[in-house]
């Protein structure tokens, strides 16, 4: 990084408001004494510390008993699906008028999860967010897992799962073709794209540091393996200028996409006409949602991690605090969001919106919806005060309370809406039968067994980009 | 029989990306163009120092956007105008508002392709074999070290006064490059 190039950031992070969360940078109070990176730093110390964990010999006992439990579960997911394919979708509790269970509900959730992987090493990387470097790998992981998870639910509630790829337009001898005005076939192109592009960005990341896996490792299998994975990658300059030319442009694709993703995820609610979904305000909020689920997450997923394997140099308390002001402002948008939904239900004047406003707060899922209330809008309220964003524990507390009230929110958008819409005769209540349950916890030990997996086989934290800001930091020290 | 093949080319291994910036520059000052750098990040000016000032990568992706916005929206018009015209609610067939977000999803998902093969392609990359990483100190050059390679192919090289040229640049050592 040369000096005017570093100049010009600097006075970027002073014309920063404080009232942008995203955008605020170092020189928060109190928040000035944490770094990006422990300060000490060389690129060969954070290549050797972050590859050694993945080219150590010897597999830790917790990952072994983590990795153990979260297969266990994919087990349980594998035995679930394999009953749901002899028996259907009987097994589960959805039924007519709520004929999206749970299926629908970890769909979205997962999907938000997602999200904010994409948020982290798209967004924040044009915004020249460099406290993004080390947690956008397992972000990024994180949200090809999320959305491995989120497909197959979509997936397996087809009735006739085997007959999925008639979603899409291919030349078949029905002479059939997709319903391309259906926000479900939109929904289609737009997590395919997802999954797709997701991976792109992450395997592209993933290129420089596998040529350092390569080059370190003594293990003969690993280096082949390793060496094909890079493709013969060298650090050429001209290679390097092409390299970042297409990340950048990957970031500015990615952008536009992970919000058009929930959005089109919101269209499946919001052209339905029922009550509750016919709403224009779904698109902007289900976007927060996500960004609000899926930070949560990366915190959920950080504090572990960096605890266990001793990376509190490289994700710092600056990480942690950063991630909870960006909880704490998307939080504030969905709470927003609540608060317009009950709105529009009294000022539109709409007997069903009305109702079923009322219906959300005192009928039969009342308490979830109360639930949902403290732990999405009461509970972050905590994250205003400084001592709690310093404190790890109550971060990692609030992170999982704010997972599951976003888990809560989806139950209450699809279940209440749909279980007493018009007529009061078409009414009937939802319950999840042990099924449901085995499917939604089985996809959660397919997430953690993936990203066991990864931790043990790829560079939880991007080594280039490390080496690169052990360089920026080099020179503004100099400057 | 191997030392009798003609060299690819000499490398000198440099400690910093300021060092071999600089050494980058005088190379290029002295006439060589048949180069390249290699280093374990990007560094900045490093491409321009060597001569390498554009990449054509962003026109291939503009390319494959406007390839993917094409191709999608004529793909949703052709079923659903004249291949099986379904007529919900006497709508028009070529419903365009409704194809927006698949036309735009296949927009992203060319150009991200585009971006990702163009930038393999133009590298030409995977590359199963070269001669660079002959070099055993090179397995550094994804760690902590940077080098400058001339080539042999470069009509200025010499094997001697190249040679000479390199240490006058005070790398840590200057290699000979086994094709």
């Amino acid at each position: 990084m040369d000096g005017p190039e570093t100049n010009e950031r600097t006075s970027e992070q002073a014309g920063g408001g404080g009232a942008d969360t995203v955008r605020e940078r170092q020189g928060g109070p109190g928040d000035s004494d944490a770094l990006v990176l422990a300060p000490g730093h060389t690129y060969a110390s954070v290549t050797d510390k972050i590859s050694s964990i993945v080219l150590t010999g010897k597999t830790p006992r917790g990952w072994l008993l983590g990795f153990g439990l979260s297969f266990a579960l994919v087990m349980l997911l594998l035995y679930a699906i394999s009953y749901l394919l002899i028996a259907g979708v009987g097994i589960w509790g959805v039924n007519i008028p709520v004929a999206w269970g749970f299926a629908i509900i970890n769909f979205v959730w997962w999907i938000g999860i997602g999200h904010a992987g994409t948020l982290i090493s798209a967004i924040l990387l044009l915004l020249h967010q460099d406290w993004r470097t080390s947690i956008n790998r397992f972000a990024e992981a994180m949200t090809l897992f999320a959305v491995a998870c989120a497909g197959i639910f979509p997936l397996i509630h087809l009735g006739r799962p085997w007959f999925f790829y008639w979603l899409f337009p291919y030349p078949s001898t029905m002479g059939v073709w997709p319903q391309f005005r259906s926000p479900l076939v939109w929904d289609v192109f737009a997590v395919s794209t997802y999954a797709s592009v997701s991976f792109m960005f992450w395997y592209v990341g993933l290129i420089p540091d596998l040529a350092t896996l390569r080059d370190r490792t003594r293990h003969r299998l690993a280096r082949i393996v390793y060496g094909i994975l890079a493709m013969g990658w060298r650090g050429s300059a001209m290679h390097w200028k092409r390299y970042e030319m297409a990340y950048w442009l990957l970031a500015g694709l990615a952008t536009p996409l992970v919000i058009s993703v929930h959005t089109v995820v919101s269209f499946d609610f919001a052209i339905g006409i029922l009550p509750g979904w016919h709403s224009t305000i779904f698109p902007p909020y289900f976007v927060a949602g996500a960004i609000y689920s899926g930070f949560a997450m990366v915190m959920t997923l950080a504090i572990p991690i960096r605890i266990f394997y001793g990376l509190e140099d490289f994700i710092t308390m600056r990480h942690l605090q950063a991630m909870a002001k960006v909880l704490l402002a998307t939080g504030l948008i969905v709470g927003y969001g609540y608060l317009m939904e009950g709105f529009m239900a009294w000022y539109s004047g709409n007997h069903f919106e009305s109702y079923m406003m009322a219906n959300r707060l005192f009928g039969p899922y009342a308490p979830l919806f109360w639930a949902l209330l403290l732990c999405n809008v009461l509970v972050p309220q905590a994250l205003w005060s400084q001592r709690i964003r310093a404190n790890v524990p109550a971060l990692f507390v609030i992170a999982i309370v704010v997972n599951i009230g976003m888990w809560l929110e989806r139950f209450v958008i699809v279940v209440t809406s749909l279980h007493r819409d018009f007529l009061p005769s078409a009414w009937a209540l939802y319950f999840p039968t042990a099924w449901d349950w085995a499917t939604f916890v089985g996809t959660i030990g397919l997430f953690l067994a993936l990203l066991f997996l990864f931790i043990r086989v790829l560079p939880v934290i991007s080594i280039f980009e490390m080496r690169e800001l052990v360089s920026e930091m080099d020179s503004r020290d100099g400057a | 029989m191997r030392a009798r093949l003609p060299l690819y080319g000499l490398m000198a291994e440099f400690d910093s990306a300021a060092d071999l910036l600089d050494a980058a520059q005088r190379a290029y000052e002295e006439g060589y163009r048949r180069m390249d750098a290699y280093t374990p990040f990007p560094v900045h000016g490093l491409p321009e120092a060597l001569g390498f000032h554009r990449t054509r990568l962003p026109l291939l992706v503009l390319l494959g956007g406007i390839a993917g916005c094409i191709g999608g929206y004529s793909l949703q018009y052709w079923v659903a105008a004249i291949d099986y015209p379904l007529n919900v609610g006497g709508r028009p067939l070529n419903s365009w508002p409704a194809f927006i977000p698949v036309t735009f999803e296949l927009t992203v998902l060319v150009a991200a392709l585009a971006a990702v093969l163009g930038m393999l392609a133009l590298n030409r990359l995977p590359m199963p074999y070269h001669p660079v990483f002959n070099v055993p100190e090179f397995e550094l050059a994804s760690r902590n070290r940077f080098f400058l390679c001339i080539e042999a192919v470069d009509p200025k090289f010499d094997r001697g006064e190249t040679k000479h040229f390199l240490e006058s640049l005070k790398p840590r050592g200057v290699f000979e490059v086994e094709p």
